[in-house]
């Protein structure tokens, strides 16, 4: 019995006479959940904060998105082809990394990026390493790091400003000087509380700007309300647990208002959270199957690390946001973490 | 607000039931077949050690002398059979023997001529040696008068059940009598009845509670003598509340004067709640530690179709000679509660329901969740098959698996605590003799729930039983690699 693939074909299910009768091991049943259904359930989940950031930002994040989309498509599909293996890209993965690539870069940069990003995350990151199922890190997420370490400056500064009437009719293709802004946790790292305070509004205003998405920053990350839908939609459903993202977020808010004040416990959690990519993280990046722990314990483990790793990283790092270096570096513990923290066997609460 | 059911905390899944096709038939009795087929192995036993008589080529469907058999399962292991080709016996008849070995002596289910001892299909192990007797329609079954067991010592009950042959109907086929003989000195003091029928479709067990709650309390009481204990607690899922009120009408109707308590505890519905780990975990809250036996935490499981058989062993002397099966699935004309004769061909039994339809897919022997799926229908039931599923199209999925994509679904429905995705994935790397530390060989029964809520599909069960072959190589090599170290 080989324990290669082998497609059992529905044209061996014709029984007549008891000659052509499908043979296959137990179960008989399946529950009627698929990869490609999880997939797709993640990828309407994203489409909310796409729609919003066209609003917000303006027609090129959909361009930006598609063809981020389309070049995940694209290589995947030429990368399985040239080495002889089956094209899978209607699990729904590639079109899921295409999004979230979208999602962490700015919204001004030039339509090549994208592709390039594309590149390293499915290439590099997921079919070299064996495909999916394989991979060590976040294939979106080394996309970004690719592109952050070879264009730093469209990818810190290509940001613009959002625009609270419809923003659909900005010119498209407006380069990286159109309306250029800088991010909240860029101000607030180089300029402290009230510079942000002063250029994003002040009192409640401001909190409601970011948790609804009035703010500059990553194409698919500003919206805290719509990723929130989206994530605990997921968990509704069953497939992510929320010790991922509840742990990350309350690390984060937790470090930030000790350590991001004037003074120690004087720092603004709200605001980290509602700011950067931590909502679009601890969601849809860090619950990524294949590159985080499957038990529980094991979960919040990695969500401590990765809020601890972003708030130092926003911190004490040279850049003013985190969690993209912060998921990146907690995926490679995830093997670690499954071997430490083990499921609790049926015999091992015998009364002896 | 109803306090919430009895359940097991770890694991387990929901299929859908399916249950509906046939929980409302009554037990219908099917007619003598043509000729049955009776495995001389329908139980769960140890090969003795004694010489096999010398055969000149153990794939042959002959060469059998002395009325001694070689089972191709067990190399070593010797049935006596106490008939001859040409023989005529009548049903009920003990046509093999098993003498002071583990095992269940085996009877004729019909009245006929033995045709032999052939080699025959099953849908576990391939082809085994079974005893084909040919039906003689003019036999008589013997008329049987029941007795009051309570003049029996507890001797005479165990070897009464012993005759009659009976092994654990639930699909493990563990002789009864020997479950039953307790080693003296370990603690008693519950006798679970296991009525949760956990698997989609099989409404066999459901059929039997309801129409034979009678003498499955008294069977109880039966047990009950025999371990010399008081207390039984019959499980049964909540999706059958007709089983549950019969068996406590029953339990009101009997005599409650002798001292015993029996009750039935309506579990929640939750498939494996039929094991037998689970259900005493449900009911009693104690988990047997691994490699131990039930009775070390003071509890000994039965049936509750077992059950009934013993009733029907100790007071009527019958030997166990015929079950009742579910034969269902949407690919069957008529879906029925059947009462059929050991050794029935699975062929005969569709032929006497009107066939198959167009678009039947797969044969299932037993439950849909650990069944065996079969490419043929020439092949009998034995002792413990529950049911038989035909599933058309519709039912079967037949789509091809992917790579394990790591979201854990299968850790969380385990119930033994393994962990299938980390097995699955060493065997596909050929590495699968490592995988003794996920606990495999002891305490996976293989009820397939990993490989049920699987996402992509993965055949777990499958690479669960390619990784105990290989651990079960790797162990046998170590040894020969000892023993050549210890004599070079």
């Amino acid at each position: 019995m080989a324990t290669k693939r082998s497609p059992i074909s529905q044209q061996s299910c014709d029984g007549v006479d008891g000659h052509h009768l499908l043979v296959s091991v137990s179960p008989h049943l399946k529950a009627d959940i698929t990869v490609s259904r999880i997939m797709w359930t993640v990828v309407v989940c994203l489409m909310p904060p796409l729609i919003l950031s066209i609003f917000v930002f303006g027609f090129q994040t959909l361009i930006i998105t598609a063809v981020s989309v389309a070049s995940c498509l694209a290589t995947e599909a030429i990368s399985q082809k040239l080495l002889g293996r089956p094209v899978t890209i209607k699990d729904g993965s590639a079109v899921i990394t295409g999004l979230l690539l979208a999602y962490v870069i700015p919204p001004g940069v030039p339509l090549w990026m994208p592709v390039f990003g594309a590149v390293m995350a499915i290439f590099v990151t997921k079919i070299i390493m064996g495909g999916l199922g394989f991979n060590i890190f976040n294939p979106a997420l080394i996309g970004r790091a690719f592109l952050v370490a070879t264009y730093p400056v469209a990818m810190t500064t290509a940001w613009l400003a959002p625009i609270r009437n419809v923003a659909i009719f900005r010119t498209m293709g407006a380069g990286v000087d159109a309306v250029s802004s800088a991010t909240p946790l860029y101000v607030l790292k180089h300029y402290g509380m009230a510079a942000v305070k002063e250029q994003f509004g002040s009192g409640t205003s401001i909190y409601t700007d970011f948790f609804i998405g009035f703010r500059p920053g990553c194409i698919g990350e500003t919206s805290a309300l719509l990723l929130l839908v989206g994530g605990l939609y997921l968990i509704y459903r069953g497939y992510i647990r929320w010790h991922i993202p509840v742990s990350i977020i309350a690390t984060v808010a937790l470090l930030t208002w000790i350590f991001d004040g004037e003074r120690i416990f004087t720092g603004d959690p709200l605001l980290a959270v509602l700011s950067g990519g931590v909502m679009l993280g601890a969601f849809f990046m860090a619950t990524d199957y294949v590159t985080s722990p499957t038990q529980r314990n094991g979960q919040v483990v990695f969500g401590i690390g990765v809020g601890a790793l972003t708030v130092l990283i926003r911190l004490k790092g040279g850049y003013p946001e985190g969690v993209c270096y912060a998921i990146l570096l907690m995926n490679p513990l995830t093997p670690a973490l499954d071997q430490w923290f083990k499921p609790k066997r049926f015999s091992q609460g015998a009364v002896q | 607000m109803m306090t919430p059911l009895a359940t097991f905390p770890k694991g387990g899944v929901h299929p859908k039931e399916n249950k509906d096709l046939s929980n409302a038939l009554p037990i219908e009795t099917m007619p003598d077949p043509s000729k049955v087929s009776l495995f001389l192995k329908q139980h769960v036993g140890t090969p003795c050690q004694v010489a096999v008589p010398h055969r000149p080529d153990p794939r042959s469907d002959h060469a059998i002398d002395d009325n001694l058999l070689f089972s191709s399962e067990h190399p070593g292991a010797l049935f006596r059979l106490l008939v001859d080709k040409k023989d005529r016996v009548k049903q009920g008849d003990r046509i093999g023997e098993i003498g002071d070995r583990l095992g269940a002596v085996l009877h004729a289910s019909v009245g006929g001529a033995v045709l032999g001892v052939k080699n025959i299909l099953h849908y576990q192990v391939g082809k085994a040696p079974a005893i084909v007797i040919r039906t003689d329609p003019e036999a008589v079954a013997p008329i049987r008068m029941p007795v009051d067991w309570r003049h029996f010592s507890r001797e005479q009950i165990q070897e009464r059940i012993a005759a009659a042959g009976i092994v654990g109907l639930g699909g493990a086929g563990f002789p009864t009598d020997v479950k039953l003989d307790v080693k003296p000195g370990v603690k008693l003091d519950t006798l679970i009845l296991n009525g949760a029928e956990c698997e989609p479709y099989i409404t066999c067990d459901h059929r039997v509670m309801v129409e034979k709650a009678r003498e499955i309390i008294e069977g109880a009481k039966i047990l009950l003598t025999v371990l010399g204990i008081t207390y039984c607690a019959i499980g049964v899922e909540n999706n059958k509340p007709d089983a549950i009120a019969a068996l406590n009408e029953a339990i009101d109707r009997a005599d409650s004067t002798d001292g015993f308590k029996i009750e039935v505890k309506p579990l929640a519905v939750k498939y494996p709640q039929g094991s037998a780990d689970q259900i005493m975990q449900s009911i009693t809250g104690r988990v047997r530690p691994s490699g131990q036996r039930s009775s070390s935490i003071g509890i000994i499981v039965q049936n509750v179709y077992t059950t009934k058989m013993v009733y029907d062993a100790v007071v009527l002397d019958k030997p166990l000679t015929e079950r009742v099966i579910t034969v269902t699935g949407r690919a069957i004309a008529r879906p029925a509660n059947l009462r059929v004769k050991i050794g029935t061909h699975i062929s005969e039994i569709a032929d006497y329901l009107g066939g198959t339809t167009a678009d039947l897919c797969k044969v299932v022997v037993g439950g849909p969740m650990m069944g065996f799926a079969v490419s043929d229908l020439d092949m009998p039931i034995t002792k413990t098959t529950p049911g038989i599923l035909f599933m058309n199209h519709a039912e079967v999925d037949a789509r091809a698996h992917g790579p394990c994509i790591r979201c854990g679904f299968c850790l969380d429905a385990c119930p033994m605590g393994l962990e299938p995705n980390n097995i699955g994935i060493y065997v596909e790397a050929g590495r699968g003799a490592e995988t003794e530390p996920f606990g495999l060989m002891d305490d996976c029964f293989e009820c397939g729930s990993c490989a049920y809520v699987c996402p992509a599909k993965r055949p777990l069960v499958q690479f669960i039983r390619l990784a105990r072959l290989e651990i079960d190589q790797a162990r046998k090599l170590k040894e020969i690699r000892e023993q050549k170290r210890k004599a070079g």
